[in-house]
């Protein structure tokens, strides 16, 4: 066997560790959204199968709104779920949400099994919309404020005490402003 | 004063395995026969070290002491007593200490079956095994400790996450573990091998068992995580190519291509190189099987919990283990030389290109698996990889893949005919064919997969009996002694023939639960029922039910097949008020011909009770199909071969 080819394998690992490397620096949660303080990208999408009503970018013009991107897929956003029925249930914010990459009748289904805290929901099964929006990973919540422009983007779950120490502060803020 | 004795244990764990790995190095250096017998002495102390600290932390769970950090945060006092045991490795420190005991229990084990291993061998695959117990114990004690106190201890703990208080998570880590950690050993011995610069056939007969036993149990492991997720989802969800499934995967495709190439090694003395490298890369593929999702590089729906300090403790171990093998690789494995040669037609080349298929396959998946990730590293954009990828390349490729598993069987080492492979085959080719055009018929949706996935069954089932048949000349010589002959097989030729039988009964329940699979939902009140494809689902009642860590809905159901056959069936919501979380029990009634998968939701006041149904054809086959396939696994360890390893003398590249 020639010497060179066997050290191949050790160069593609090489290679890759690198990378890991690099992944490892990186905490998802931790990376600013290009978003903050720019206006929503522009989106217009259909309504979930079993809905009625769609989701685009205008609806959520004029008042401070969470937008949630969730899948039925995602077992994480179960855990986050009944979190997101409290805070629908105080009323202190509408939350809206984007069903992603999920089958048709899915996101209903688990809607109807979990209960809906959303006020409305856009279907986005081709994923475009949250390549726009730059999601990584489902679960994943923005906080958009009266004119439409994002304030803060939550990776994950959003746990009691992301809600209590963070968002809800953030949130009164912005609508006493 | 448990906890203690634990850690301690984990201590001394360590200090054994960085003994014994540098005294065996040393010992080969001074040739001293005393290290050999330390070298097996160390393997069975670290086992039991292990085993008394993985003793203690079940103690702890069980008697639910809170003044553990692990216990406060996955466990709770209301817990049934089996799901505190099996809590033990339901989080990240007591996962990594059920791995480190398995792997000191291969290492005992090896210390217990290799009496006929050349000594200088087995020290060298004691030493490497060491080190590796060395990382993982520094690993738990440093970054992952469970025994780690908390102080004032709470009231009671946090409970284990529900969706993993399930028969199916109690078995499936441990079938996983010992599947990847079974690996190690094949990792060590190849290691070894190019310390010594010679792997031959003999090397390859010493390693197969071990080979063979870590790919039942990673089977096994995997086909138990696909029944539990298509049991505890809530959709019947069996495979979903996430990244962690993927991960599981990719050990077991290259784990299913090195006992393959294995063989060939075995009875050609060739492929050495390859082989050797296949060992490598099995085993670095578990370990990035269990560690990037433990470490939260791989950000997927199973990550638990992303901890930038493990993260880099466990990027160096894989670093140490796979770059410091691979280096070695490099430096040794052209002293690797083959005997055997290669002929076109023969078993031992239709076997390299088996293997040329799973190195693209896993390829394939690799890809799939950390392309993502890759692309959110260097730039801002971000994609997913889903099911779509893997339907358009990885299905096409097993496919191909799979034409060739009878052609391979029946085909002799050194120099196969052709035209004799074509006529014991036929009957296999005109099954597969016909079986193809009825799929495709009586096929609700998706003709033209449904026949190519049902032919390829056939095939590879019809393929199999007729390889079967032609060794034992059945309906050739009277019954009697084709059933000599049979009872006459090699254990091996056995294992070999169960395993694709098992693939060709997979094949189509893969076939019959993706693409036959039918859904419909609707709101029901008792007494209400629902129709699908002549299933008639009806809504008996709905009662509360309290246990002591959980309360539920459950919905009672009467399940009427088109053939009149009648079952009841329970499906329930269930609410964890510890954590704040439901999960979905879901009621199945199955049989041989598919499962009725029934589900239900919270009451909708006014509308009823969401009852969501699925058909899921042949579903039951999948785990019918991986037991046989892991059958084969067993019936191919328990194989000796026909001479004794025993013997000093060296073994001839023989032939059968």
């Amino acid at each position: 066997m020639n010497r060179v080819i066997a050290f191949i394998p050790l160069i593609a690992f090489a290679a890759m560790a690198v990378y890991f490397w690099m992944g490892l620096r990186q905490d998802p949660s931790e990376i600013p959204s290009q978003l903050i303080d720019e206006a929503v990208p522009a989106f217009d999408l259909p309504a979930i199968e079993g809905f009625d009503q769609g989701l685009s970018h205008e609806d959520i013009q004029g008042e401070v709104v969470l937008l949630n991107f969730f899948g039925s897929w995602c077992p994480p956003c179960l855990i986050e779920h009944p979190m997101l029925m409290q805070i629908a249930r105080s009323g202190e914010v509408p939350i809206y949400a984007i069903d992603w990459k999920d089958e048709p009748g899915a996101g209903a289904a688990w809607l109807e099994r979990h209960g809906n805290p959303f006020v409305r929901i856009g279907d986005d099964q081709s994923g475009r919309t949250a390549i726009d929006f730059g999601v990584t990973g489902a679960p994943e919540t923005f906080l958009i404020d009266r004119n439409g422009r994002v304030r803060y983007r939550h990776v994950g779950v959003i746990t009691e005490e992301v809600w209590e120490d963070t968002l809800r502060p953030m949130v009164e803020a912005l609508q006493r402003s | 004063m448990i906890a203690e004795l634990g850690q301690f244990l984990l201590i001394l764990v360590l200090c054994v395995a960085v003994l014994q790995a540098g005294l065996s190095a040393a010992g080969l250096y001074l040739k001293d026969p005393a290290v050999f017998g330390f070298a097996r002495a160390g393997a069975l102390v670290q086992f039991a070290l292990t085993l008394g600290a993985f003793g203690a932390l079940t103690w702890l769970f069980a008697v639910s002491d809170f003044s553990t950090l692990v216990v406060a945060e996955n466990s709770h006092t209301d817990k049934p007593f089996i799901y505190k045991l099996t809590g033990v490795w339901g989080n990240h420190e007591g996962s990594m200490l059920l791995w480190t005991l398995m792997l000191t229990a291969y290492t005992a084990a090896l210390a217990w079956s290799s009496k006929a291993v050349a000594p200088r061998l087995i020290t060298l695959t004691f030493a490497v095994q060491s080190a590796i117990t060395a990382m993982f114990a520094a690993f738990l004690l440093f970054t992952s400790n469970p025994f780690a106190r908390l102080w004032p201890a709470p009231v009671d703990g946090r409970d284990l996450n529900p969706l993993l208080q399930d028969p199916g998570l109690a078995s499936h880590p441990p079938m996983l573990y010992a599947g990847y950690v079974g690996f190690s050993i094949t990792f060590a011995f190849a290691v070894a091998a190019l310390i010594e610069g010679r792997a031959d056939v003999r090397w390859a007969r010493i390693v197969r068992p071990w080979a063979l036993t870590a790919w039942t149990f990673l089977t096994i492991g995997i086909a138990l995580g696909a029944s539990w997720a298509y049991y505890e989802l809530g959709w019947g969800g069996w495979w979903a190519w996430d990244p962690v499934e993927n991960a599981s995967l990719l050990p077991w495709l290259a784990g299913t291509a090195f006992i393959h190439s294995l063989r060939v090694m075995e009875k050609r003395d060739t492929l050495k190189a390859w082989t050797i490298l296949l060992a490598l890369f099995t085993f670095s593929l578990s370990l990035a099987g269990t560690f990037l999702v433990r470490s939260g590089v791989l950000t997927s729906v199973h990550a638990f919990a992303v901890d930038p300090q493990r993260g880099v403790f466990i990027l160096a171990i894989l670093l140490a283990l796979i770059g410091g093998a691979l280096t070695l690789y490099g430096l040794r494995a052209q002293t690797l030389r083959p005997t055997g040669t290669f002929a076109m037609v023969s078993r031992e080349s239709s076997l390299l290109v088996n293997n040329i298929f799973f190195a693209a396959a896993i390829g394939l998946v690799f890809y799939g698996t950390f392309y993502p990730l890759f692309v959110t590293t260097v730039s801002d954009e971000t994609l997913t990889i889903g099911a779509p990828f893997y339907n358009a390349t990885f299905n096409p490729l097993m496919g191909v893949l799979f034409l060739a598993v009878p052609l391979s069987g029946l085909m002799a080492w050194k120099r196969a005919k052709l035209g004799q492979l074509l006529k014991t085959l036929s009957p296999a080719v005109i099954a597969a064919l016909t079986a193809g055009v009825i799929a495709a018929w009586m096929a609700n949706a998706q003709p033209v997969t449904s026949a190519l996935g049902v032919g390829l069954g056939i095939w590879v089932g019809a393929g199999v009996l007729a390889d079967l048949r032609s060794r034992i000349k059945l309906f050739e010589i009277d019954f009697a002694a084709s059933l000599r002959r049979a009872a006459g097989l090699p254990l091996g030729i056995w294992g070999m023939l169960v395993s694709h039988l098992g693939l060709a009964v997979l094949i189509i329940a893969i076939t019959g639960v993706s693409v036959w699979k039918q859904e419909t939902r609707a709101f029901l009140s008792p007494g209400d029922s629902l129709e699908l494809s002549g299933h008639v689902v009806r809504l008996d009642d709905v009662v509360r039910l309290d246990e002591d860590n959980f309360n539920a809905a459950v919905g009672r159901f009467h399940v009427t097949r088109p053939g009149g056959s009648e079952h009841d069936v329970v499906a329930s919501r269930r609410f964890y008020p510890v954590r704040g979380m439901y999960t979905t029990e879901s009621g199945i009634d199955a049989n041989f011909a598919g499962d009725v998968y029934v589900t239900i939701g919270d009451l909708v006041e006014g509308r009823g009770w969401p009852v969501h149904v699925y058909l899921y054809p042949l579903a039951i086959w999948l785990w019918i199909g991986s037991s046989i396939l892991a059958l084969g696994g067993v019936l191919a360890i328990l194989d000796r071969g026909r001479r004794s390893l025993s013997s000093r003398k060296q073994l001839p590249g023989a032939s059968t």
